[in-house]
């Protein structure tokens, strides 16, 4: 434990902390992304599939647990890293030229600051039911979409799926390299990873909200 | 000749108030390098009884690392894989403006005008502690064999002048590339081996120490280092920290590293 407290203390620890949450996060979303597209095939398909987590009783309370303490952990981890990032440069340039960073890797931090209002704002939108118009618990399907009929929610979905993509593109890219993979005979495939996996699990959850907005999820 | 209009950045002393001040540079020769161009300067502020643009220099051949000029927004200026002194002034345009400033980062205090304190990288190195080596005869030259792909990759990591354009270019202002190259360097010969674990806890532990930001893998100081450190050195230094955290048995405190 000592050893885990000592890395965490150190800037290169927080982005391996950093790193595990977001993939245990990455391995969730390709999980609601499948699950969730599933409501093209009938919208009851999803309220059978929330029946069945709901079934696993203790098991979901751990799998919620560990996903809210991954979501602690990211956040806080980045939150620090920012802090230490302004405190490292006082005074700022004049004049100062971006060579090589990509639109992604520079808005890791409001692209994540905006994942996070939207985490929040999601939960209370269809799993508590607090932000939604006619919410009936179990009723998942109806619930989506009915809630998505709201077109100025559904283009936050679509608009936040857009950064989410961004966020994971540049994300998994990151993390093979904060856990010192990095070598030109596979560089390649893992930028192909990175935006494939970002294109799957983003594009494929804002099919949800896109269909509803041109009409196809009533 | 060209004639440019210069916005740099003068301070008189650390803790004094700085501000740009606009200096025209007439007769500008596209041979001259960027600090013959400030000598000029210079020599004509003397003349006028100003003071000159105090900025560091040494070398002037690309290998002290000392010429830390931060141009238009670039570490030593628009040319990849150039310094400062051995960037040449066809790299403008006659009638250009162009904007000096000092690399900006807390743990580099601006000395005066354009000249930062780079002390807090010389603490990185000394927190990496000793090397053993034998010592009594000599042994064989090839005594201890180093593969070609090896060498070659520490000879690259070797190259770091240590002239800070990785943290002036990086938006944390990290300081993660120099340390990992100077990591990288001995981490990657059999020389380095016997205390590989503690030279990465210690110069990681003294790179947070000056409070040098995190790395995001912006890659900004690939693109603006002068001798091209590549940032697989990065991810080496960081597989060598999680080994490092792996094995420590807690045996030998990191601060008993020290040079
Ligand atoms: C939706 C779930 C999320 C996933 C799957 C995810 C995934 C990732 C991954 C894989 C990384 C790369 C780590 C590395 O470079 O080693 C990362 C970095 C980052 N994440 Fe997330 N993230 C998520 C949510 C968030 C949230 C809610 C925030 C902030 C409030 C956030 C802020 C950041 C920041 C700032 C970085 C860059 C840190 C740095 O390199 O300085 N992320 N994320
Ligand atoms: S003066 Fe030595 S590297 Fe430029």
């Amino acid at each position: 434990m000592n050893r885990l407290f000592a890395l965490w203390g150190t800037t290169v620890g927080k982005k391996v902390a950093m790193a595990a949450t977001g993939i245990i996060l990455i391995l969730f979303l390709v999980s609601h992304m499948i699950s969730n597209v599933l409501i093209f095939r009938n919208p009851e398909h999803l309220d059978s599939y929330a029946a069945w987590l709901r079934s696993l009783g203790p098991a979901l309370w751990i799998a919620r647990g560990g996903l809210l303490a991954a979501v602690v952990v990211h956040v806080i981890a980045a939150y620090q890293l920012t802090l230490l990032a302004r405190r490292a440069r006082p005074v700022a340039y004049a004049r100062h030229e971006y060579q090589v960073a990509t639109y992604a890797s520079r808005t890791m931090r409001w692209g994540g600051l905006l994942l996070l209002v939207f985490i929040i704002f999601h939960i209370l939108h269809f799993t508590t039911g607090t932000f939604h118009p006619d919410f009936r618990p179990g009723e998942v399907g109806r619930n989506v979409v009915i809630g998505f009929q709201v077109t100025p929610v559904a283009v936050f979905y679509v608009v936040v799926m857009l950064f989410l993509g961004l966020h994971l593109s540049h994300g998994i890219w990151s993390a093979f390299q904060t856990f010192g993979l990095n070598h030109p005979s596979y560089n390649r495939s893992r930028r192909l990873l990175a935006w494939g996996l970002a294109i799957l699990v983003a594009g494929g959850l804002a099919t949800i909200p896109a269909a509803a907005i041109l009409g196809y999820l009533k | 000749m060209m004639r440019l209009t210069l916005r740099v950045w003068r301070q008189p002393g650390p803790d004094a108030r700085g501000e740009f001040r606009t200096y025209i540079a007439n007769g500008v020769s596209e041979h001259m390098s960027f600090l013959e161009m400030l000598d000029v300067v210079n020599e004509d502020l003397l003349v006028r009884g100003d003071e000159p643009i105090a900025f560091d220099h040494d070398c002037r051949e690309g290998i002290c690392g000392s010429c830390a000029l931060m141009i238009n927004g670039l570490p030593h200026g628009p040319k990849r894989a150039t310094t400062a002194c051995q960037l040449h002034m066809r790299s403008f345009r006659d009638g250009d403006t162009i904007t000096v400033e000092p690399w900006r980062a807390r743990a580099f205090p601006v000395l005066r005008d354009l000249i930062v304190d780079r002390s807090a990288f010389d603490r990185i190195i000394a927190s990496g502690g000793f090397v053993s080596a034998p010592t009594g005869s000599a042994q064989d030259a090839n005594a201890i064999l180093v593969s070609k792909d090896r060498s070659d990759l520490a000879m690259d990591a070797a190259a770091c002048i240590g002239c800070g354009a990785c943290v002036a270019a990086c938006p944390n202002g990290s300081a993660i590339l120099f340390t990992s190259a100077k990591v990288a360097h001995l981490g990657l010969l059999p020389q380095g081996q016997p205390e590989r674990d503690r030279r990465v806890l210690g110069m990681v532990r003294q790179m947070d120490l000056e409070e040098f930001g995190g790395c995001t893998l912006f890659e900004e100081c690939e693109a603006a280092c002068p001798k091209e450190i590549s940032v697989e050195n990065i991810a080496r230094m960081n597989r060598d920290v999680l080994r490092a955290t792996l094995r420590d048995r807690g045996q030998v405190p990191v601060e008993v590293a020290g040079g």
